[in-house]
């Protein structure tokens, strides 16, 4: 499944370091990261795949909430459909 | 790839406003259910639900999870049961069947212990329709919706009449609870058979056998959205709601196309509701106020709402393959606080809320009334409002709750979804011989629009 890991919170050092650690260890593929300071906040957002990923999507969303709950920033994963769905007109295969 | 403000529009969306599915509902037939013995049918009902239905709970919610968005309930609609029990007079056997099935399959609320009788009335529907007070009251997620009327047919006097009493009596067996069972019985005109939303939701008879029909929601993302439109003209707001409607209700597409597939049902509709929660800021009643009312019930209130309605249509029907149930903007004042502030205030009046009806969906809804009010009173109301969906060629509906033992002024509480309400008084004058006179009233003419 291709989904989209969103972190938001105070900037401060080594987020990227933990978050891509924490998605390697569950073999997360990253493909895409970009990261920004929108509306007074820290926010990274990084496209991953997860076929190789032999958790559950729940484990590995709790494990990243987990996480962010350490680090003090807020860390989800949502599949990449909730944002083809609300920000693009066309839609494609089995979505229509 | 999104840009960051995409994804943050997204997150805030659930996270400040109130973004949510407000139910994935699976509709069933229950026509291969039919037998002539009471207790085979209701045991056939009760093995088609747990078949059909049993993984609806873990599939709404691991969607919810992946997607990021709550789904708030999951729900079941069914074929009528007055055609399904017809032939073995069975219906409190099944009535036993789906509150069994209701709650080992974990949905929040099944509805479709209805009749069609817009026309006539068979002597077992009249027997089924006596039937409603009893099982609204002896269980708690079962839905009753009775349809009265329809443009083609008319109205069938009899049936209204008989439903101001059936009211006062589902009022009076929970007058422990606030006379709650009243919020789980809608009467309609016009009654549509995709309906994802409760307590009117059953499978139309022209429907396939397993069906997933999702019910969106989201006052609180347009309210946000009208928010950054300080001196926008009305031209410019219009298009702000259907950009938001737009992507509220791609949401419902996913999630009707996901639980279809994960479900092995057709999906069905995305009803593109605006359904106000109790929560601060998820009220329809504050958007026309953002949009400019210093009250709802204010003049302009018909207005802003039409207008409201009619833009979440156009922005939705785009972001939708198949659109249906009963799309438009609720206006349940006791699901909705700044309804709720209104009606307290004595800003929105009945009369006020009837004429809303005529531009929004779907009518008089989770209305507190005085416990007693006639039940003559009550079907005149009914017949009132009845009157508006036929002559108008749309969908609307009553659902009014005479509260027992309680007056104009007090409050009725009726928890979670449902909410609470101020008691509203009434127009008093009795409409007795009217009610009373019984038949139809004739379908009426389709030319001649004045």
């Amino acid at each position: 499944m291709k989904a989209i890991v969103s972190v938001i919170g105070k900037d401060k050092k080594g987020i990227i370091a933990r978050v891509s650690g924490e998605l390697f260890d569950m073999n997360i593929n990253i493909e895409d990261i970009s990261q920004t300071i929108l509306q007074d906040y820290f926010t990274m957002i990084m496209a991953v795949d997860m076929k190789d990923c032999a958790l559950s999507f729940e484990e590995a969303a709790s494990r990243l909430a987990e996480l962010g709950k350490k680090t003090g920033v807020e860390i989800r994963i949502q599949s990449q459909k909730i944002f083809d769905a609300m920000h693009k007109i066309t839609l494609s295969g089995d979505n229509i | 790839m999104y840009t960051g403000s995409e994804i943050i529009e997204t997150i805030n969306m659930v996270s400040h406003q109130h973004l949510d599915v407000r139910t994935i509902t699976m509709g069933i037939s229950l026509f291969d259910c039919i037998t002539d013995s009471a207790q085979r049918t209701a045991d056939k009902i009760y093995d088609k639900i747990m078949r059909k239905a049993g993984n609806l709970v873990a599939v709404g919610d691991s969607i919810s999870s992946q997607i990021g968005v709550p789904i708030v309930n999951k729900r079941i609609s069914i074929t009528p049961l007055s055609l399904i029990t017809a032939a073995g007079k069975g219906h409190m056997q099944a009535l036993k069947a789906l509150d069994k099935a209701a709650s080992e399959t974990g949905i929040d609320f099944l509805g479709g212990y209805s009749a069609l009788v817009h026309k006539g009335m068979t002597p077992y529907e009249r027997e089924f329709l006596l039937s409603i007070p009893e099982a609204l009251s002896t269980t708690s997620k079962i839905c009753s919706s009775v349809n009265v009327a329809s443009t083609k047919a008319g109205i069938n006097m009899d049936a209204v009449a008989l439903c101001g009493k059936l009211i006062k009596q589902a009022a009076y067996l929970t007058r422990d609870t606030d006379s709650s069972a009243c919020s789980k019985l809608v009467i309609f005109a016009n009654a549509v058979e995709d309906n994802p939303f409760m307590a009117g939701a059953f499978l139309g008879v022209g429907e396939a056998d397993c069906v997933i029909n999702v019910g969106v929601s989201g006052p609180g993302v347009v309210a946000h959205a009208l928010k950054q439109c300080d001196g926008a003209n009305l031209t410019q707001i219009a298009e702000v709601i259907k950009e938001t409607a737009f992507k509220i209700t791609r949401v419902g597409q996913l999630v009707a196309k996901e639980a279809s597939k994960r479900l092995n049902a057709e999906f069905g509709i995305v009803d593109l509701s605006l359904a106000p929660t109790p929560a601060v800021g998820d009220s329809v009643a504050q958007i026309l106020e953002i949009m400019g009312l210093e009250s709802v019930g204010a003049y302009g209130t018909t207005a802003t709402l039409a207008m409201l309605n009619d833009a979440v249509k156009k922005g939705g029907i785009m972001a939708s393959s198949h659109v249906g149930g009963l799309s438009g903007a609720f206006i349940p004042v006791s699901e909705d606080a700044g309804m709720i502030r209104a009606a307290e205030e004595g800003c929105l009046t009945l009369e006020k809320l009837e004429a809303m009806t005529a531009v929004c969906s779907v009518g008089l809804d989770m209305i507190a009334i005085p416990g007693d009010v006639s039940e003559e009173i009550i079907s005149a109301m009914i017949a009132d409002e009845i009157s508006i969906g036929v002559i108008n060629t749309k969908t609307t509906a009553v659902r009014v709750i005479p509260v027992y033992g309680k007056v104009a002024g007090e409050r009725a509480v009726f928890g979670g979804l449902l909410g609470e309400a101020p008691i509203i008084e009434v127009n008093r004058k009795s409409p007795a011989v009217f009610i009373n006179r019984g038949g139809r009233i004739p379908a009426p003419t389709h030319s001649l629009k004045n």
